[in-house]
């Protein structure tokens, strides 16, 4: 029998503990026990052997930390054959009559996926795939990914294991006491997008026992549509005299797991700390349980890195404005790669309220599959919502969709056959929930039955590739009312039909109704009113938009969503009606002058004190009566002046300073916005970057604000940048300075290497190093310019080096 | 090996501003209370440690899972037969925390760096108490902390800590090919184990040859 069909009908018992019995037999602390498969093949073979006589069905060969990080490829490529022999040998000697299978072991590769460690999402995903391409050629029955404390690492494991082989694919992770992931993530979160990606199995292993972790178990069995797995400690570790003991006895564990076998669970082992005792007692316990079925799940869900969204629930606000349509100021941002620009509209909307980002970096003369891959990892790396992947170039899709931490929302696929075969596989491969817009190749229907024959189309094509319905939501499209005064209704009809007849749920670009209206906020408003009443389960909408978020809150009341209207009290309480809406602004509150003082020196004192709300709002004020760029240099430059040499003369400190940056930044930002064109008189430019292998920016973070304040045009490379890409930088953009950071000792020498190539490549450019580690000597001697002791030195550094070259 | 999950340590907002850098220990003018607010939920306190034999000869200490020359870490150690060897880390919440505002107020994120590290080393101050005070029933004292990087303990030593407490798969925390800890609030350490009264602390910087590091506590 394979493995697939045992698992269909049976309860899979799998194996316990591996390190703590090697160590009775010897193991070091320290020592990698995927050597013993070479070494000591006898003491894996006994243990395994063990645990098929203690009744398991499944043991996981000895390749847990066996991937090219950790082991050369000459080495790799013996230790997992020997491995998998040596589990099918345990299996073959053990007189235990149950099926027997044997799966390869996959756990943590040891290294933290970027931003927040160095190694490469595709890095990942090549080394798990050679592990994966060798136990597949060894002949195991199954891949067993496990003890995942990251969902991105979870997520690139698994990928690599559908790519590389056929074998069914089963995913444990590994929770805190928090019910979290290390990286953060829900249960709920894990389980959508594991299935969404095709794992035969999911659940939980390692980490505490099986008490401990009886919530997050059963919040598994609530979420998914495939078998469930639980293989927890025997309680946590604690030394006693010398010995590394568990508290958990095998009656106990037997007693609590055989429960949660009932409950639901499909496959159950043990992890740390457990022996073919706590088996042999397990095995015993859930003697004549018979196996719950598994339910599908009909629940519409997308998650991020740290939680799911069920749709239907309450209506979900998708925010639209990660978009560059209409937007001249969001174009340019795209063309310059100013991510930061894309950052902040994403984080305002989640402030505002926003449930699931649509981000859309699709425009003409634009490298839209690079731009959009860049723009998800910036995006996920600071913030958790789920996102929705807009684009209609299905290499851009795809690229997005693999690197993406979750299970995304997908916009959209049509009903024109090409859009059916460039998307669907791609939602079937990396899962998703996709947007299916309700047109084809003769175009929209202009009635709601149209639409709707449309839809169904669509829903048969997903069905066919395997995506099941739950993961098919369609958007009826909203037209004109201008141009047509049916179209509010055929839109509303076509989803009311969505809803009832196919049983999927909704989503609605809502604004272009109001297309060449006064007063569109109004009719936007109106009508998102209406769908929400016709069971719109999302508005993709703008959710800085009081009049849209305030229908959304007034519709929650009115339908019962709402437990005594608290939400809605609450939101309109900090979003009070007036009819001079500038008169409710806070900025009329806390102002940084005195009554009477001049707005200018106003500005001044708000800049030195660091408040940029006043600063900006002193800026807007001055502007009335003063030039824009008189403004800068005899107000904001001065104030800027003042509390740099203070910092400098120890009266204040670096938050000080870095806050009265920032609000001059602020001020700067309306004056700039008062310009024509938007256009100053740039100083030089300056690449800054920390260097290769290191993570640690905040130094660098400080000299870009300061720089940036005093006018140079800094172009950031942002962590872990390598000397090949700031050489680059320099010669591209000419530019006479580059300051490089590093924080430790162990990282200097690609900073040492950086210089050396921008010594070649760039022999006009000045450097200036900083960070913790270095000294006015040290900098010399890796062949740096100038040492930054700290970040105002490096202003002063660049200033000098900009009059010494309009001088010569 | 044992893992705790302890819970947070109250804040010292003197030594956040330490951190800062504010010499002069004022909060004036800062966002301290915003920031501090904005760590709701977002830390997740893990720490995994061992006992393990100690031995000494001259500057070479070995731990049984390693040997490593340090004079500093040796002289630390001296007259102990055992260390307790700790990895702690607030958890990635924090390091999100900190990208998030980088973007759209860097002094703000400059004072929830400070306030990172603040939260692990009272995190590690808090654990060392705790077992200082479950050895003294056995006459046993924990000396102070020693971390690689300190003095002439090499960094890569962390390496050696790392393989011996199976830090990734305890507590998630993962070490770069550059020795750099994600996350990035974390520390590791080494603390002799004496059978006398510890000897009198100077501080943890006292050990230190850097007399001139800004983060210098003043004893």
């Amino acid at each position: 029998m394979d493995f697939t069909s045992f698992l269909k009908n049976n309860i899979v018992m799998l194996d316990g503990g591996m390190g703590s019995l090697l160590q009775a037999r010897g193991l070091a602390a320290g020592e990698a026990p995927e050597r013993w498969n070479l070494t000591r093949p006898g003491d894996i073979l006994a243990v395994q052997r063990a645990y098929f006589d203690a009744g398991s069905n499944l043991v996981i060969a000895n390749t847990f930390g066996a991937n090219p990080l950790r082991f050369s490829e000459e080495e790799l490529s013996r230790i997992i054959p020997a491995a998998v022999a040596i589990a099918r040998q345990a299996a073959a000697e053990s007189l235990g009559s149950q099926e027997k299978f044997v799966a390869l072991d996959v756990g943590p590769c040891g290294q933290l996926l970027a931003p927040y460690g160095t190694l490469g999402f595709e890095e990942a995903v090549r080394l798990f795939s050679r592990a994966v391409a060798l136990g597949a050629a060894a002949g195991v029955d199954c891949i067993f990914i496990e003890t995942m404390n990251d969902s991105y690492e979870t997520k690139a494991a698994l990928l690599a294991a559908k790519e590389t082989c056929d074998l069914p694919v089963i995913v444990s992770n590994a929770y805190g006491e928090d019910g979290k992931l290390m990286t953060g993530a829900s249960p709920e979160a894990m389980v959508a997008m594991l299935e969404g990606m095709g794992a035969a199995a999911v659940g939980v292993n390692c980490s505490l026992g099986p008490d401990a972790l009886a919530p997050v178990v059963r919040r598994y069995l609530s979420a998914a549509s495939v078998p469930v797995l639980l293989k927890p400690n025997a309680g946590l570790p604690r030394v006693e005299d010398g010995r590394t003991v568990y508290d958990v006895t095998p009656d106990a564990f037997a007693a609590s797991v055989s429960e949660l076998v009932r409950e639901g669970v499909r496959l159950c082992g043990g992890c740390c700390g457990t022996t073919p005792e706590y088996i042999a007692a397990l095995r015993a316990g859930i003697a004549g349980i018979q196996p719950v079925p598994v339910e599908p799940k009909d629940t519409t869900v997308v998650s991020s890195y740290t939680h799911a969204l069920t749709f239907g629930k309450r209506p979900l606000v998708i925010g639209e404005r990660i978009n560059p349509t209409g937007k001249k100021r969001f174009r340019q941002a795209l063309a310059e790669r100013d991510m930061g620009y894309l950052l902040f509209e994403g984080i305002r909307q989640q402030e505002a309220g926003a449930d699931i980002l649509d981000v859309n970096v699709g425009a003409p003369g634009i490298d839209e599959p690079a731009l959009l891959e860049e723009s998800v990892r910036e995006i996920q790396a600071v913030l958790d919502l789920p996102l929705c992947i807009d684009t209609s170039d299905p290499a851009a899709m795809e690229r997005a969709m693999r690197l993406y931490n979750g299970k995304p929302l997908v916009n959209s696929v049509n009903g024109k056959p090409e859009s059916l075969e460039a998307v669907l596989p791609l939602v079937a491969k990396y899962g998703g929930v996709v947007i299916g817009l309700t047109l084809d190749e003769n175009g929209i229907p202009p009635t709601a039955q149209g639409r709707l024959a449309v839809a169904r189309r669509i829903l048969e094509a997903a069905q066919r590739y395997g995506i099941p319905r739950k993961n098919v939501i369609f958007d009826t499209l909203t037209m004109t009312v201008s141009a047509a005064s049916d179209a509010a209704a055929v839109t509303l009809d076509s989803l009311e039909g969505v809803r009832r007849e196919l049983g999927c749920h909704t989503s609605l670009g809502v604004s272009n109704i109001s297309f060449g209206l006064p007063a569109r906020d109004r009719v936007n408003a109106a009508f998102f009113t209406l769908a929400l009443a016709r069971g719109l389960s999302a508005g993709i909408i703008n959710p800085l938009s009081e009049s849209m978020m305030g229908a959304l809150r007034a519709y929650c009341a009115l339908s019962g969503l709402d437990e005594s209207c608290l939400d809605y009290v609450a939101w309109s309480q900090a979003h009070p009606l007036t009819a001079g809406a500038e008169a409710a602004k806070p900025a009329a509150a806390g102002h940084a002058a005195a009554a009477g003082e001049e707005p200018v020196s106003a500005l001044r004192r708000a800049i030195e004190r660091g408040l940029t709300r006043d600063a900006a709002r002193l800026a807007a004020e001055a502007l009335q009566t003063r030039e824009p760029l008189s403004l800068i240099s005899e107000e904001v430059i001065p104030a800027l002046n003042d509390v740099g040499e203070g910092f400098e003369k120890g009266r204040i400190f670096l938050p000080q300073l870095m806050m009265a940056a920032e609000a001059a930044g602020s001020a700067c930002a309306e004056i700039k916005a008062a310009l024509k064109g938007g256009k100053t008189a740039s100083r030089s430019a300056f690449v800054l970057a920390t260097v290769q292998g290191d993570i640690h920016d905040i130094g660098k973070n400080i000299v870009r604000l300061l720089l940036e304040n005093y006018g140079f045009a800094v172009n950031d490379l942002g962590k872990d940048v390598p000397p090949e890409t700031v050489a680059e930088a320099v010669v591209r953009l000419h530019a006479p300075l580059c300051g490089l950071s590093a924080l430790m000792t162990t990282t200097v020498p690609a900073m040492e290497e950086t210089i050396r190539l921008l010594r070649q490549r760039a022999p006009w450019c000045r450097i200036v190093v900083g960070g913790a580690v270095l000294t006015e000597e040290y900098a010399r001697a890796i062949g740096a310019d100038a040492y930054g002791r700290d970040a105002m030195a490096t202003v002063r550094y660049a200033e000098q080096v900009e009059a010494e070259l309009s001088a010569g | 090996m044992n893992v705790a999950f302890p819970a947070e340590p109250p804040v010292s907002r003197r030594e956040v501003l330490r951190y800062a850098g504010c010499r002069n220990g004022e909060a004036q003018g800062l966002p301290l209370d915003e920031c501090l607010l904005l760590l709701k939920d977002h830390l997740s306190c893990r720490v995994v440690w061992e006992i393990f034999p100690l031995s000494l000869e001259g500057d070479v200490v070995d731990l049984g899972f390693a040997r490593v020359a340090s004079a500093k870490l040796s002289s630390a150690l001296s007259g102990c037969r055992q260390a307790l060897v700790f990895a702690a880390t607030v958890g990635l919440g924090m390091d999100r925390l900190i990208a998030r505002y980088e973007r759209v107020s860097p002094a703000t994120a400059l004072l929830l760096h400070a306030i990172g590290a603040e939260r692990i080393e009272s995190l590690c101050d808090a654990f060392c108490r705790e077992r200082d005070e479950a050895l003294s029933p056995s006459g046993l004292a924990l000396r102070p902390r020693f971390s690689p990087g300190y003095g002439d303990l090499p960094l890569s030593f962390q390496r050696d800590i790392f393989r011996a407490l199976e830090c990734e798969k305890r507590i998630g925390l993962t070490l770069t090919d550059t020795l750099l800890m994600s996350p990035s609030k974390s520390v590791t350490a080494i603390a002799g184990i004496s059978p006398c009264p510890a000897q009198p602390a100077g501080g943890r910087c006292a050990a230190c040859g850097k007399p001139d590091c800004a983060f210098r506590q003043q004893s």
